[in-house]
């Protein structure tokens, strides 16, 4: 199915905050913007205020918590996750709103209840790609990019499992907020961001 | 887009891939541990395990070659962040080794003393990334050709003074723009003029871009020129001196990260920018003698 139709995409009316602390936003930036809707780089209250869906691109978590010391869009951020407004997470973005982080301990925001174990898989010679099976994307696997990733090791209730890989979550969902430990704005390939477009 | 089954590492896609996890954050370098505790809480996206940070290689003379890996292990065991590190020039024995020990990030650097004066490493036999230094959009071309996964621009390492990171940040800006608009027909002139693989002048004639991200580095010793070398274009920043020859590193450390995040934004730049105590000695680059200066060594 195309996403534009009169040349118009069915996206048009969306503005997708990029959270721009720091971290790989321009890669989303592409991704959401090649579907056809307008995104804008977030880096006060008043830019996320504009937005209406939020990603927190993958980076380096301990850079998003230092930033957000000096700049705290922690309240703005509960309050467009409080008002069911959609969020997407990669790698760096899973560790910010996690219940728990381990390897090492540290500040989260609690927002997915999830237990997060930082740079599982090794140092940057143990990225990898691999494809991955997730059922909701239809039978076409999905390339996944998994860079310093961290890995999922406990999800709570409310959490449902939408993709494993070696026996543990790597794409969840709990009810607005979508979050994956692999980098789809990577992959060339868009079926995610369309996923978190409709929602 | 990658045609992967199972799982696979190192790949071109995961080694530029944490490259444009770095972007816009500050990569400094630091030579214990204790250096790279202050720069991870500081906000910085990464550390460059060294020695001698430039300033110290440029005042003790001698050959400068890669870190002692207890030092590097050291720094990596302190700190959750990627850990980079220098190889000289051509010399990818040393590369081998920094593989080994699980660096993240090789940095083949014109700041050690050059070990081939005619070659720099096949970087595309590693796992590891690397990033390489370049003056002109040739020499960043024939790096990425090689397999370099980022660029940086050289600048002039250890003087605290930002003028040669901006000449290089202009002129490969400059040559891409002009390259955008070439016809076909004198595409495969430039590249012999450049001295550039054609298929990277091609791209970069088509995309208006570098096919790796471009950082910045060389020279920057404040929140100010960290703001100056992103609105110039760059897509993060190494600072190398500039942090821990300062009079008070952990500030100046926070203050930068934060320049970089806000470079757009003079108010949070001039607010970050107060009360940092002395910036790092800068040398005027005209008063180094030719053979002292880093810039040149590679090609």
């Amino acid at each position: 199915m195309s996403v534009k139709e009169n040349n118009k995409s069915i996206y048009s009316e969306l503005t997708v905050g990029l959270l721009a602390f720091q971290g790989d936003f321009d890669a989303h930036q592409k991704a959401i913007e090649s579907l056809g809707a307008a995104t804008l780089e977030v880096r006060t209250d008043e830019d996320l205020a504009e937005s209406t869906h939020l990603i927190i691109p993958g980076g380096e978590s301990t850079t998003f918590l230092k930033l957000l010391e000096f700049h705290d869009l922690t309240e703005t951020i509960r309050r467009h996750v409080g008002a069911g407004k959609p969020v997407l997470l990669t790698c760096a973005g899973v560790i910010l709103f996690a219940s728990e982080v381990i390897n090492p301990a540290q500040e989260s925001m609690g927002l997915l209840d999830v237990t997060v174990e930082r740079n599982a898989y090794g140092s940057q010679v143990d990225s990898f790609t691999a494809d991955l099976d997730i059922p909701c994307l239809g039978g076409e696997k999905f390339p996944g990019v998994f860079i310093r990733a961290p890995r999922i090791a406990k999800v709570g209730k409310s959490v449902e499992v939408l993709s494993e890989f070696d026996g543990n979550p790597v794409l969840v969902r709990q009810r607005n907020i979508l979050g994956m430990t692999f980098h789809p704005e990577l992959s060339g390939d868009t079926r995610i961001h369309e996923m978190f477009l409709k929602t | 887009m990658f045609k992967g089954n199972g799982k696979e590492t190192g790949g071109w896609i995961v080694k530029v891939g944490l490259a444009e996890m770095l972007k816009g954050g500050v990569i400094m370098d630091v030579v214990n541990s204790e250096h790279a505790k202050i720069a991870e809480k500081a906000g910085a996206c990464a550390v460059m395990a060294l020695e001698r940070v430039p300033a110290d290689i440029r005042r003790d003379g001698g050959v400068a070659r890669m870190s002692d890996p207890a030092i590097i292990e050291e720094i990596r065991k302190s700190v959750s962040i990627p850990v980079m590190a220098k190889v000289r020039i051509g010399h990818f024995a040393e590369a081998q080794v920094l593989e080994a020990l699980g660096v993240d990030f090789i940095d083949e650097s014109e700041v050690l003393t050059p070990a081939d004066e005619q070659n720099h490493i096949w970087k595309h036999d590693f796992k590891v990334p690397f990033v390489c230094g370049a003056t002109c959009l040739g020499e960043a071309l024939r790096r990425i050709g090689e397999g370099a996964a980022l660029i940086r621009t050289k600048g002039e390492a250890g003087t605290g003074n930002v003028v040669e990171a901006v000449r290089h940040m202009r002129l490969i800006n400059k040559e891409i723009r002009e390259l955008t608009l070439m016809s076909k027909d004198e595409l495969m002139s430039r590249s012999k003029e450049m001295g550039a693989p054609f298929h990277l002048v091609e791209e970069v004639a088509k995309t208006g871009k570098l096919p790796v991200p471009n950082f910045a580095a060389g020279g920057i010793a404040t929140p100010a020129d960290a703001s100056l070398m992103m609105q110039l274009g760059a897509e993060a920043i190494f600072v190398g001196s500039g942090i821990f020859k300062s009079a008070d590193p952990a500030p100046r450390a926070e203050a930068i990260v934060r320049a970089v995040t806000y470079y757009k934004d003079p108010k949070i730049v001039a607010e970050v920018s107060r009360g940092l105590g002395s910036a790092m000695p800068g040398l005027e680059i005209s008063k180094i003698p030719e053979d002292e200066l880093l810039a040149g060594r590679g090609w």
